[in-house]
């Protein structure tokens, strides 16, 4: 829920970027990481750039998000299994 | 720790030694609470509860957004949602909490217009791609959360989409564990609030309230470490506090997140599942943002009804273990849940149906 789900900046302009996990692409506004610079593993909650954390970190992280993921555990918007709705 | 889960669990059993070692000199039985929704899961995923020494309780707090939600402001959600014209935009997360009037889900299937978003910014693009409609974003989460609301609203008005609105219910964690220091004897801080605040954001734990406080991360190990430093503490009766996530925590957090929160939001008392109005512990829009705030278009409310038997709120105190509510495992299960804290799937109930299954058994 306050969860943030590591992914590394490949891109970026102004006050956006692309971060990339598992070879997925997803937009993502810098506007509160302003200084996150391309090549950075970022904390992304709800879309947004929240904290940096390094490569090794980002790695724990993932894994250990991966198998919470399974019992619902997940970043905040995103759909919990089970509740019907739109895709976010 | 990353792909060897064996060296994770050697760790993990090293640290529960330890702790069993340091809890022999613990001058009282002590309780330690933990407020953050994936620590909940977390403890109860690994079996660290069944790994503490009989002195040591860990307990949940108020730390699952969707839990402590009030059932007075899904009821005004949902009123608002009743409105000619308003789609309520949300977080998946709260579609099946129970309102006085039934859930969102139900409000849906009746004929009301719910978007689910994933980021508010997404609300923010409805709301531009359909000038027509009013949508109100349901502004809940805690620190970590409030951020990007505001980062949308700040888009909204910076593109002049004025038909974007929040009904506000953020909250922030100072105020509840003021409110329940009294009653334990260390909190475990959660990781990614702290992200945002700065793990000083704590400091006011021990020095007001002479409780320590660790910032944990969120795997066994992360947590069984907090919790060494927290007994560690109580047995030298030095309350301090610690960052035992500093590989992701600074000291101050995230500066540009916190600027844009006080630009946006002003502190207003709320009020908390279970713990009723605490002073200053919600965001509320500032004033110059009044024209984006849900909460001022006049609605009609019912009377706030909480489920029926539901203890959800003295669950989120930490007065009680989900085991202890009468409805737990036989009425109120994650597949038919009634109350909030088993809705969520960080629920400390959920949390305890799916991994304590000693206590489910118990009970069935």
């Amino acid at each position: 829920m306050c969860l943030a789900i590591p992914m590394k900046l490949v891109e970026r302009t102004e006050f956006e970027g692309i971060v990339e996990l598992d070879g997925v692409r997803r937009r993502v506004s810098l506007m509160l990481l302003p200084d996150a610079e391309v090549g950075d593993h970022v904390l992304v909650h709800t879309g947004y750039a929240i904290g940096k954390v390094d490569e090794r970190e980002a790695a724990e992280i993932l894994e250990l998000f991966r198998r919470y993921a399974d019992e619902g555990i997940h970043e905040f918007g995103e759909e919990p299994p089970g509740a019907p709705g739109e895709e976010p | 720790m990353s792909g060897d889960p064996f060296r994770d669990r050697r760790t993990v059993a090293g640290l529960a030694r330890e702790i069993a070692a340091v809890a022999r000199d613990l001058p009282r039985p002590v309780t330690l609470m933990e407020v953050c929704g994936t620590h909940t899961h977390a403890i109860a995923e690994a079996g660290l509860r069944r790994m503490m020494p009989g002195n040591v309780r860990l307990v949940s707090g108020p730390g699952c957004p969707v839990c402590v939600t009030p059932v007075s402001w899904l009821d005004r959600a949902i009123a608002l949602g009743r409105e000619p014209g308003t789609v309520l935009a949300t977080f998946g997360d709260l579609v099946r909490v129970p309102s006085s009037a039934g859930t969102l889900e139900e409000h849906r299937a009746a004929g009301g217009r719910v978007e689910v978003v994933y980021s508010p910014r997404d609300a923010v693009e409805f709301a531009a791609a359909h000038p027509d409609l009013r949508v109100v974003f349901l502004a809940v989460g805690f620190e970590t959360t409030a951020p990007p609301i505001a980062a949308a609203l700040a888009e909204a008005e910076a593109r002049g989409i004025t038909n974007f609105l929040l009904l506000p219910g953020n909250k922030t964690m100072p105020g509840p564990l003021a409110a329940l220091a009294d009653a334990v004897d260390g909190f475990l801080m959660p990781g990614h609030v702290s992200v945002i605040v700065g793990a000083e954001a704590w400091r006011f734990l021990p020095e007001r309230h002479g409780v320590s406080a660790a910032v944990a991360g969120f795997t066994p190990a992360d947590v069984l470490a907090a919790i060494l430093a927290l007994l560690g503490r109580i047995v030298r009766g030095e309350p301090g506090l610690d960052n035992l996530y500093g590989r992701v925590v600074t000291p101050e957090g995230n500066r540009p997140a916190q600027e844009l929160l006080a630009r946006t939001f002003e502190p207003v008392d709320a009020e908390w599942r279970g713990l009723g109005v605490l002073p200053g512990s919600g965001l509320g829009l500032r004033e110059e943002l009044a024209r984006r705030d849900a909460s001022r278009i006049p609605v009609e409310l019912p009377e706030p009804r909480e489920p029926a038997g539901c203890r959800c709120g003295d669950v989120l105190r930490g007065e009680i273990d989900p085991p202890a509510c009468p409805l737990f495992a036989r009425a109120c299960t994650p597949e038919n849940p009634v109350g909030a804290c088993m809705v969520s799937s960080e629920g400390a109930c959920a949390a305890w149906y799916r991994h304590e299954r000693w206590a489910r058994e118990e009970a069935e």
